[in-house]
């Protein structure tokens, strides 16, 4: 009973450090939020609000239909008729991102294809590529809406499941919370126990009876809660402002959260124990644990692209696991039993950092 | 049983020791004083005796538990003040009170008649920040702290360095409270003058200890001639008596200069020899010796 209290009177100073620092505080509760909007909105890799100019030597049906189809379509805008002079002056103008060029003949050489006759091409294409981006999906997009004509004969389907208008926030959704989470968890916890070394307090801590890992646990709590409201906020954005489905049960995602949770805690008493200062710490977390974990979690870079020097890495990696389980569950919904894998190893990887940092944490100054 | 015994105590960091081969006993009750220089080694054996570091050579008891062994008992029963303020800036001086109180699984209340006359003075601040008190304020919270589990040894590492005279001679004056009352204090000070202070003081240098004995035995076992000496041109004076015929050290010593003398020394050739020089207003009267005289002499052994 009496070590209950002592327990919870940590927690309550842990938590008044915290409230007492506004501005951090604040920070921490922003940094979801404006990371959401801003991956959601101004960084987005999606079709969006394509203006579309069209050159068409003759306005036959067929071309109309087409441009028809073109306008309706709400990723598109179709901003009007131009001439081939004009095609050049648009794109410079940044007025068209595209523009669409229909053959003079469209017409008979569509009827031509119809019966199967080899013709050459009856529609172009052009690009502004400036945006690598922007310009590939969406000339794959436009193709697709452009040549689902029943005149045409298409040698292929291509379907896009689970994300087919290839919404950029499908993708990094997932990458932002495995982010976010060791941000707070394993940096901010890291940093607050290393200021304790740092600013004397621990000397004082250390001459007492309470084993010192009994505080840090206690340090843990407030920045755990703190965690959850992340999660909470995260899962609320993504639902009603992005638009991202949860297939697979909010329940699993938050299961799945809990425990990388849990894991970014133990990755910062391991920073912890290790660092004396918390410059330190901050250095040890964003270069080696941030920077590395951006890079290799498959979160901005295909992983499949990775030299194969480098392809071991991404195994211990632990926000490759969670991105990778969350993804399936958040957007191909699939079942908790799908990412069973994902789940032992961050739970062995959990064991393995608490382990590790409890053997070489020291109750001594040396 | 002494409440600590220190045997061939030794330390080192790298290629510097720390402490040299320290020995010595403090009694139950006592209040007891390591006066040095910074670099004497005087926090190292603070973090010592509070079982922070281990020893490289010797051993040390605190209250008969041993520092490396049983350091779990130690960490009990002793309050530990370490020489930079080490509570809660951030936290009221409230909050930080109630925390210690916590961490030694006791209450306030519990032990509040023994901080009372510590705590009380800075009890109308209770809800201020503990970062913006002043420097004496700060002491005394921290030895507020200190105390809450009522241990059996105090262990301050300088409480009064960088505090005002009148709140240091406060903070002795509690101090003198807390020894009536049985704890034992070791405390150590960079201030001479603070010395007399204590029941018994360990006069140490480069972690070494030079003598122990009362502050009066210290005075008392002075055996040199010592005088003060002054003039318009301090400078020139202290340049001029160190060759002085009997002059066997000559040091500042406030606004005047302390000289160590043997039996070739007379006063009147020393002004004649000073004047000369060119200082005027040379003025020669014996001096009493202090703490600090003592110290000075030690070191140039």
């Amino acid at each position: 009973m009496k070590k209950q209290h002592n327990f919870l009177s940590f927690v309550k100073k842990e938590t008044l450090h915290i409230l007492r620092d506004v501005r951090t505080m604040m920070i921490v509760l922003l940094i979801p939020v404006v990371l959401m909007i801003l991956f959601g909105f101004a960084i987005s890799t999606e079709v969006n609000n394509l203006n579309i100019a069209v050159v068409a030597p003759t306005r036959t049906d067929g071309v109309r239909q087409s441009i028809e189809r073109l306008a309706n379509n709400p990723y598109f805008t179709f901003v009007g008729y131009i001439n081939d002079e004009q095609i050049d002056p648009m794109l410079r103008s940044a007025k068209a991102d595209a523009v669409v060029v229909f053959d003079s003949d469209y017409e008979r050489l569509m009827a031509m294809r119809a019966e199967g006759m080899d013709t050459k091409p009856v529609m172009q294409f052009i690009f502004d590529a400036s945006n690598t981006n922007v310009a590939s999906a969406g000339a794959a997009y436009l193709q697709n809406v452009m040549t689902t004509d029943h005149s045409s004969q298409q040698l292929f389907e291509m379907h896009l499941l689970y994300n087919p208008q290839m919404k950029s926030a499908y993708n990094f959704v997932p990458g932002i919370m495995g982010l976010i989470f060791i941000l707070i968890c394993a940096m901010m916890t890291s940093v607050s126990i290393v200021r304790e070394k740092e600013m004397g307090t621990m000397e004082v801590l250390l001459v007492s009876p309470v084993r010192p890992i009994k505080i840090i646990l206690a340090k843990m709590i407030p920045y755990f809660v703190i965690s959850c409201i992340n999660l909470t906020t995260i899962l609320l954005i993504a639902r009603y402002i992005l638009d991202v489905p949860m297939s697979g049960g909010v329940g699993s995602i938050i299961f799945l959260s809990l425990l990388y949770l849990l894991l970014a805690l133990a990755l910062g008493l391991l920073v912890s124990v290790i660092s004396s200062s918390q410059v330190m710490a901050l250095l040890l977390s964003a270069m080696v644990m941030m920077l590395p974990m951006m890079m290799l979690s498959g979160m901005v870079f295909p992983l499949e692209n990775l030299p194969k020097v480098l392809s071991p890495l991404p195994y211990i990696v632990p926000a490759r696991w969670y991105i990778e389980a969350i993804r399936k569950v958040m957007i191909m919904g699939l079942p908790l039993t799908a990412v069973l894998k994902e789940i032992s190893i961050l739970c062995l990887m959990t064991v393995v950092l608490l382990g590790v940092s409890l053997k070489k944490f020291n109750d001594k100054l040396e | 049983m002494a409440a600590i015994e220190v045997h061939n105590l030794c330390k080192r960091y790298g290629k510097v020791t720390a402490l040299d081969h320290l020995s010595f006993t403090v009694e139950k009750g006592e209040l007891f004083g390591l006066i040095g220089p910074d670099g004497a080694g005087k926090t190292t054996l603070f973090r010592l005796l509070a079982t922070l570091l281990n020893p490289d050579e010797g051993s040390a008891t605190v209250e008969g538990f041993d520092i490396v062994g049983d350091y779990r008992e130690i960490r009990e029963i002793v309050g530990y003040m370490p020489g930079r303020f080490s509570l809660y800036q951030d936290l009221s001086v409230e909050e930080n009170l109630d925390f210690f109180a916590a961490l030694f699984g006791t209450r306030v209340a519990d032990a509040y008649e023994l901080i009372e006359p510590v705590y009380k003075q800075i009890e109308p601040f209770k809800t201020r920040r503990a970062g913006k008190l002043s420097g004496g304020m700060k002491q005394k919270l921290a030895l507020s702290c200190a105390l809450i589990h009522r241990p059996k040894v105090l262990f301050l590492d300088e409480p009064t360095t960088g505090v005002d005279a009148v709140s240091r001679s406060e903070f002795w004056d509690m101090l003198s409270d807390l020894k009536q009352r049985g704890i034992t204090i070791l405390v150590s000070t960079p201030y001479m003058d603070e010395a007399s202070r204590c029941d018994r003081v360990a006069l140490c240098n480069e972690g070494r200890i030079l003598t122990i004995d009362t502050p009066c035995h210290i005075v008392e076992n002075f055996d040199k001639r010592l005088y003060a000496v002054s003039g318009d041109n301090m400078f020139t004076l202290l340049n001029v008596s160190r060759a002085v015929s009997g002059v066997v050290e000559c040091y500042p010593f406030g606004s005047a200069h302390h000289i160590v003398a043997d039996a070739a020394f007379n006063e009147n050739e020393f002004i004649a020899q000073a004047t000369l020089a060119g200082v005027r207003n040379v003025d020669v009267y014996p001096a009493e010796p202090t703490i600090e005289d003592v110290f000075i002499n030690l070191m140039k052994q």
